[in-house]
């Protein structure tokens, strides 16, 4: 049998480094591959001793591209542990910087780092502007910039840009690789689109900045929010300020409905056969997110909790994310050494050293059988789960709710596929769109949800009551989640005499990119790979599509360390 | 690959017939994207007559990407008018088309090919502890990657405060032993541009600057562009009137909180911060941390992390009737560890000139490179 093994390193267009190797049989499929983490910054391990009302500033850190997601995480944590809740208001700004991240992220995915592996830049160049102008008012009839003219000019600018020699981000890569099947005139279209969204993405994020201050890494709070919100005053949010809000979300609608979407399925259309393709576990995990009632009651959540095994969208299975019997992970093939006996453990009992037994470097191959990956493996009951946007859609659609139904459904139709196209690499593209326009009109609805609580007269955003250490149990310990756009993300802390005893975090993109587990079950990235046909092995476009699909996040996967603190393990190089 | 380096702007343009009157124009357009005031059109003229766009190497270390999410929030300019009309980033493998040895080449061939021509941009910094296992790119470890690329550089910028002084990793214990790139690389000339991340336009800033002016701008005693880092969040605050006039922020959402009071006793460190938060503010001015009700955290200023809590105000700084030196409160905030470092960038004054003719450019610049930790 073959053994060609095709080395993937740096993935790029991803946040953070990741690898990947893949075996091919004789005729250039894949049979088996390896997902591994090469990155490692101790996060957890610096937050030990520190003041939890800080926590959140350190975790936000951890990734830059889903900015506020672990700061989000994080105050729940310490709110859940010190025992206090947030004002309705500070809920609401919650959700909407939530959302706005949910939109600007996935657009952003979609056009920067995913598009590549679908649109050819190059045959752009041979598109007919007239044709362009056509297809593109076919494909979103109110998207306004769409005239010959506009399509003329964008063709010179690239025409300009090819033919200086200097490709840059472009040099090198796979143009006229036969998996790309565009049309020349839709390849322009999208080009035009990614250099919109560019333009785009920068205003969406003005409302991170309106309620934190600034973007990348705005402000939160324990206890509620820092932005204060006094409708008199030039010196808090008051009209001004919302209005603001109100029309960046506006603009965000006509961007989702008429760019991102239309751009969506007219390529989706294209490629039919990523259907067949990128499947993988087939096990879904959420925490769900969106409180509409508080944090406590996650049946009011907009994205419902849940897990759904082996497919079956008849039953989505009840999740606690503190069953110590639940959610556990495994370093049987990480570059982590466990207490002994000890195969997997719960957040809450977590302890990690760092162990790297990988070849020294530079080297051109990992082991699989032994260990090879900073990520850990979390497993949910002992399952391999994967998260994140088709992990939602499939437990909002399985779960019955009307919203999910009726998008899925559309697109479904106009694509003319079953709902089992979902279990693949385009559907898991396509899934990131469709929650993109949930997430982009409850974006309205959750502002409109603040404006109505403050003509009730409920103006406060933060609670107080606990913010004083000398207010909290000498011990308490706190678990605190979101749905990261990448997917589920909990954080549990353990808080002792006012301070950070033990922190754990289980990050999205560790579920998907995880390594093996001690039963030899692959994670989300290598499941998915399997059995995709590689037409050029030295161009791995097509490892580019089902990774991509999943939207990595490095920086967030390997950042793990244990509780039980003191001093790292002595590392010995192979 | 030889026309790469050599054929420049005009020269792309003329040849696909754009005559000279519309050359002005675009010129004109693009100052006007730059945020440079229009007498500098000529400046503009004669870069892209005479330039090449330079190419640009992008490195990424043990970091979290909020450098380059914030530089294409950039409004002026544009980050697509950096990136297609004024430099030719060759290489970043967060926005690269291609993957695995593809990039890798592009790399490798940039350093071989083109020495002392191009510009290295380093996100994030490199684990130095155990060999470097903590980072690897293609199977090689970070800090190789980086010591091999900006051996050949011409200059190195340092994005945010992980490649400039260390950031969250480098935090108490550090347990990479990461660390920033000044400490590493040596012999070349580094522009720090702390933040976490940096301001947008304070990126596309400092890089339109060395591109129009053909010269580094002028550095402080750590690195920074002075331009930029060269007063206090607290001189130009909004709230600076309250500190002034005594009227505080006691509590989270209290009446002065709805007033906009200052946020000292909420643990702000604008006091000690040098960053251009409060004046250019960030997203194209729409607001700043202090300016939506939180203190600043100090995210540009060396070891910020290590001078927490956060919520405890700070000590040290007079209250209101007496001005403070931005020196002492320098001190205060910097510490000892600031001795060593401003040693270290002590020497950069000298060394401004970069992208001119031979003759100026300074000596040094392309040698002494061989004593990399």
């Amino acid at each position: 049998m073959s053994t060609q093994r095709v080395v993937v390193d740096p993935i790029t267009r991803i946040e953070g480094h990741l690898r990947v190797e893949a075996i091919l049989d004789d005729s250039n499929r894949i049979r088996d591959a390896v997902s591994s983490g090469t990155m490692w910054r101790g996060i957890e391990l610096i937050l030990e001793g520190r003041d939890p009302r800080d926590a959140w500033a350190f975790c936000e850190r951890i990734c830059g591209v889903c900015t506020t997601v672990h700061a989000l995480a994080s105050v729940r944590a310490v709110e859940d542990a010190i025992g206090t809740r947030v004002p309705v208001n500070a809920d609401i700004i919650r959700n909407i910087m939530f959302l706005t991240q949910y939109v600007q992220d996935h657009v952003i995915h979609f056009y920067h780092l995913h598009a590549l592996d679908w649109v050819d830049i190059v045959s752009a160049l041979k598109a007919d502007p007239r044709r362009t102008s056509e297809l593109a008012q076919t494909v979103s009839p109110h998207w306004p910039k769409s005239s010959p003219g506009y399509f003329q000019d964008l063709l010179g600018t690239l025409k300009t840009f090819v033919e200086s020699g200097q490709l840059g981000l472009f040099d090198n890569a796979y143009w006229g690789h036969p998996a790309y099947k565009l049309p020349p005139e839709a390849n322009l279209m999208a080009v035009a689109h990614y250099l919109e969204a560019l333009k785009w993405q920068k205003e969406i994020i003005k409302i991170h900045t309106v309620f934190g201050g600034k973007n990348p890494h705005p402000n939160y709070l324990v206890g509620g929010m820092a932005s204060a919100i006094a409708l008199e005053s030039d010196h808090a949010i008051n009209i001004e300020r919302l209005n603001m809000v109100r029309t960046l979300i506006t603009d965000a609608i006509q961007i989702v409905e008429q760019l991102y979407l239309p751009d969506l399925l007219a390529i989706a259309s294209f490629y039919p056969e990523w259907t067949q393709y990128g499947g993988g576990l087939g096990n879904y995990l959420c925490y769900g997110d969106l409180p509409q009632a508080g944090i406590d009651d996650p049946s009011k959540f907009l994205f419902p909790r849940g897990a759904i095994l082996d497919r079956n969208l008849s039953e989505v299975l009840e999740v606690d994310p503190r069953d110590p019997e639940g959610i556990r992970e495994e370093v049987a093939h990480s570059w982590y050494e466990y207490p002994e006996g000890q195969e997997a453990l719960h957040p809450w009992e977590g302890t990690t050293k760092p162990n790297y037994t990988g070849p020294k470097p530079p080297y051109e191959q990992l082991d699989e059988q032994g260990a090879y990956s900073w990520l850990k493996s979390p497993r949910w009951k002992g399952h391999a789960m994967e998260v994140g946007p088709l992990a939602r859609m499939l437990v909002g659609y399985a779960s019955g709710r009307e919203e999910f139904r009726e998008v899925v459904g559309e697109a479904l139709g106009r694509l003319k596929l079953p709902a089992t196209a979902l279990f693949s690499t385009l559907g898991r593209t396509a899934a990131r769109g469709l929650e993109t326009r949930l997430a982009v009109h409850w974006l309205l609805a959750e502002y409109d949800r603040l404006i109505a609580n403050l003509k009730a007269g409920d103006t406060a955003t933060a609670n107080t009551e606990r913010w004083e250490p000398s207010t909290w149990p000498a011990e308490c310990r706190g678990f605190g989640f979101t749905e990261a756009p990448r997917g589920a993300l909990g954080h549990w802390v353990t808080i002792r005499d006012g301070r950070i005893a033990a922190y754990q975090i289980v990050v999205p993109s560790t579920w998907n990119a995880s390594p093996r587990d001690s039963r030899g079950q692959h994670g989300a990235y290598e499941a998915a790979l399997l059995g995709t046909p590689m037409a050029r092995p030295d161009q791995p476009v097509e490892i580019l599509r089902t990774i991509h699909s999943f939207d990595p996040c490095l920086a967030c996967a390997s950042h793990v360390i244990g509780p039980d603190g003191g001093t790292l393990a002595e590392i010995v190089i192979r | 690959m030889d026309r790469r380096l050599r054929e420049t702007t005009y020269e792309v343009l003329s040849r696909h017939g754009v005559d000279r009157r519309r050359f002005l124009r675009y010129c004109t357009m693009i100052t006007a994207a730059m945020g440079l005031p229009s007498s500098m059109v000529s400046q503009v003229v004669q870069a892209m007559e005479s330039k090449p766009r330079i190419p640009v190497i992008w490195l990424h270390g043990l970091e979290c990407t909020c450098c380059s999410e914030s530089f294409i929030r950039s409004s002026h300019p544009l980050a697509q008018d950096i990136i297609l009309n004024m430099i030719s980033l060759d290489y970043d493998d967060t926005l690269q088309a291609a993957a695995g040895h593809q990039v890798e080449e592009i790399r490798r061939r940039l350093i071989e090919e083109h020495p002392g021509e191009y510009l290295l941009a380093v996100e994030g910094n490199a684990p130095t502890k155990d060999g470097g296992v903590y980072c690897t790119v293609g199977g090689q470890t970070f800090l190789d990657v980086l010591l091999e690329t900006a051996e050949h550089a011409k200059a190195i910028v340092a994005w945010g405060s992980c490649a400039s002084n260390g950031c969250v990793q480098a935090a108490r214990p550090n347990p990479t032993g990461a660390r920033p790139v000044h400490e590493l690389v040596h012999g070349k000339p580094v522009i720090n541009v702390p933040g976490c991340p940096p301001i947008a336009e304070v990126m596309t800033g400092v890089l339109t600057y060395v591109l129009t002016f053909d010269r580094l701008p002028e550095l402080d005693r750590f690195g920074r562009p002075k331009m930029f880092y060269g007063h206090r969040v607290h001189d130009k605050c909004q709230r600076r009137a309250f500190f002034d006039a005594g009227q505080f922020v006691e509590q989270w959402d209290d009446e002065g909180a709805r007033q906009g009071w200052c946020l000292y006793k909420m643990g702000c460190r604008g006091p000690m911060t040098y960053n251009s938060c409060s004046s250019i503010k960030w997203n194209n001015g729409v607001s700043f941390p202090i300016g939506s009700g939180h203190g600043c955290i100090g995210c540009s200023e060396n070891d910020f992390w290590d001078n927490g809590p956060f919520y405890q105000h700070l000590a040290g700084v007079p209250l209101p009737g007496v001005e403070s030196t931005p020196d002492t409160i320098g001190k205060i905030a910097a510490g000892a560890a600031a001795v060593g470092v401003a040693a270290h960038f002590g020497s950069f004054v000298a060394k401004r000139a970069l992208f001119g003719d031979k003759e100026s450019k300074p000596a040094d610049a392309t040698k002494d490179t061989g004593d990399e930790a």
